[in-house]
């Protein structure tokens, strides 16, 4: 799942810098993803893990660091299997 | 009744006289020199409705959201430059009192905030980003004695020069990326101006808004320590919306009265005859409706999540085109009733010195569209409904 959370970063945060760089709890907004970036970066997501992110999940909150994206989804999937 | 709620009525009814006594006797000179609203401005700081927001804690008057939009609206009926300047200060100081930290340099401002009454303007929008607030190129900079500067090239500060502090949005360090932003507070011994262009405009003349550059040196802890981002989200962006909109309604109220005694006017020249332009005003009260019910739902919207745990919610996509919407919306409804007070009252309406000229509320709606340009907010909108689903 790290992977290819950090694909979808690299190919859609438009970052300054390689993703990498970044640890896990680097704040990706700080790194220079834009809200606009963080919209490309959220459907890459759900393309790539077959889900959908509900309301509750889009805020900056939960988009802000690799680590965060990764519990957001594990919280998906967990709740798609029970 | 409570003490908060008795507080709350006494203000309103202040800003009410202000509005009938000051404001509205001052407006037409104000936007025919295009100058600041001062004898207005002086009157509320008196009545300590620029300090009104501070938490009871501090010893303010911890006066509500609510309240602070329905003075908005009623400085709107009278002038609406004087109310702009209202609602842009309370937007700042709301922001802050929002995002206090306990025991900081902003808790002992806002003390001061309580016996000075300091008016407080924004820097937000700067040169080169295209309109984007969520973006900065000036940068919170280290220099000599401890201290911080920063050299911001601003479009438009509006009444920077009247103000007694600036809000400023700015990198949060040299190094750091254009979202990277944080938000400092400086005084006005503590910044300079120097102005960029004139402010000769079609409306809200009165509140002085040429463009400037504006340096700065002050203390570190003059930044607020939350990052902007959650700030705009949670605090400044809603509450912009919400304060303005409710300025505006008051502007199309006004005009929409004016249409109103027009038609009054001409039914008793008239007995037994409806005025042709009756039918009209009777659409047109229906769009001031409209725009009514807009406004208190934005407000309604923002109350429901404005404190505790659900303020994050704030955050989130649904809620950022819930509030855009309510500017767009809002914004266009008020020109657009504007216009149809021009066209209720004619020629009486479009001559600048009749009790029925609509010109002045026409002219000041017409800047509604283009604060924080609504082209701008629905570009935002447009990548946002890709992926929010409640909307």
């Amino acid at each position: 799942m790290n992977e290819t959370i950090r694909k979808a970063v690299e190919d859609h945060a438009r970052l300054p810098v390689p993703v990498a760089s970044l640890a896990d709890g680097d704040d990706l907004y700080q790194a220079g993803m834009t809200s606009h970036a963080s919209v490309n970066v959220m459907l890459a997501l759900e393309d790539a893990f077959d889900t959908e992110f509900p309301d509750r999940m889009l805020k900056r909150s939960v988009f802000e660091s690799i680590a965060s994206i990764e519990a957001a989804l594990s919280e998906l999937q967990a709740e798609a299997v029970s | 009744m409570s003490i908060a709620v008795d507080r709350e009525q006494e203000l309103l009814a202040g800003v009410r006289a202000i509005a009938r006594d000051v404001a509205a006797v001052h407006a037409d000179d104000v936007d025919r020199a295009a100058r600041f609203p001062a004898e207005t401005i002086d009157a509320l700081r008196a009545v300590g409705a620029l300090s009104a927001p501070v938490p009871e804690t501090l010893g303010g008057g911890g006066v509500s959201v609510g309240v602070i939009a329905e003075c908005c609206h009623e400085l709107g009926r009278s002038c609406a430059a004087t109310a702009m300047v209202f609602a842009m200060h309370h937007i700042q100081l709301l922001t802050i009192v929002r995002h206090l930290e306990p025991g900081g340099w902003f808790e002992a401002y806002l003390h001061r905030q309580v016996t000075e009454g300091r008016l407080i303007a924004s820097v937000t929008s700067e040169v080169g980003t295209g309109g984007d607030m969520a973006r900065s190129i000036a940068a919170v900079t280290p220099a000599e004695g401890g201290l911080m500067s920063f050299e911001k090239q601003a479009p438009t500060v509006s009444y920077g020069a009247y103000a007694d502090d600036l809000l400023t949005t700015l990198r949060r360090a040299p190094q750091s990326e254009p979202g990277d932003q944080v938000a400092a507070l400086t005084h006005a011994d503590q910044h300079s101006l120097e102005p960029t262009g004139t402010w000769d405009v079609l409306g809200m003349r009165g509140t002085c808004s040429p463009g400037a550059v504006v340096r700065a040196r002050f203390g570190a802890e003059q930044v607020l320590g939350t990052p902007f981002a959650k700030v705009a989200a949670e605090s400044m962006v809603p509450l912009s919306h919400i304060l303005w909109s409710h300025l505006w309604l008051g502007i199309a109220e006004d005009a929409f009265e004016r249409a109103r005694a027009f038609v009054k006017a001409a039914a008793k020249r008239t007995p037994g005859v409806m005025p042709p332009a009756a039918q009209r005003l009777a659409r047109l009260s229906g769009e001031v409706a409209l725009l009514r019910g807009l406004v208190g739902s934005g407000l309604r919207d923002f109350e429901a999540y404005a404190e505790g745990p659900a303020r994050e919610e704030l955050s989130t996509m649904s809620m950022a085109l819930r509030f855009n919407n309510l500017k767009i919306a809002a914004s266009e409804q008020t020109r657009d009733v504007c216009f149809g007070a021009l066209d209720v009252c004619g020629i009486m309406g479009f001559k600048n010195d009749t009790p029925f000229s609509v010109g002045r509320h026409l002219r000041d709606a017409l800047s509604a569209p283009l604060m924080i340009a609504n082209e701008r907010i629905q570009q935002t909108n447009a990548a946002l409904l890709l992926i929010a689903k409640e909307v």
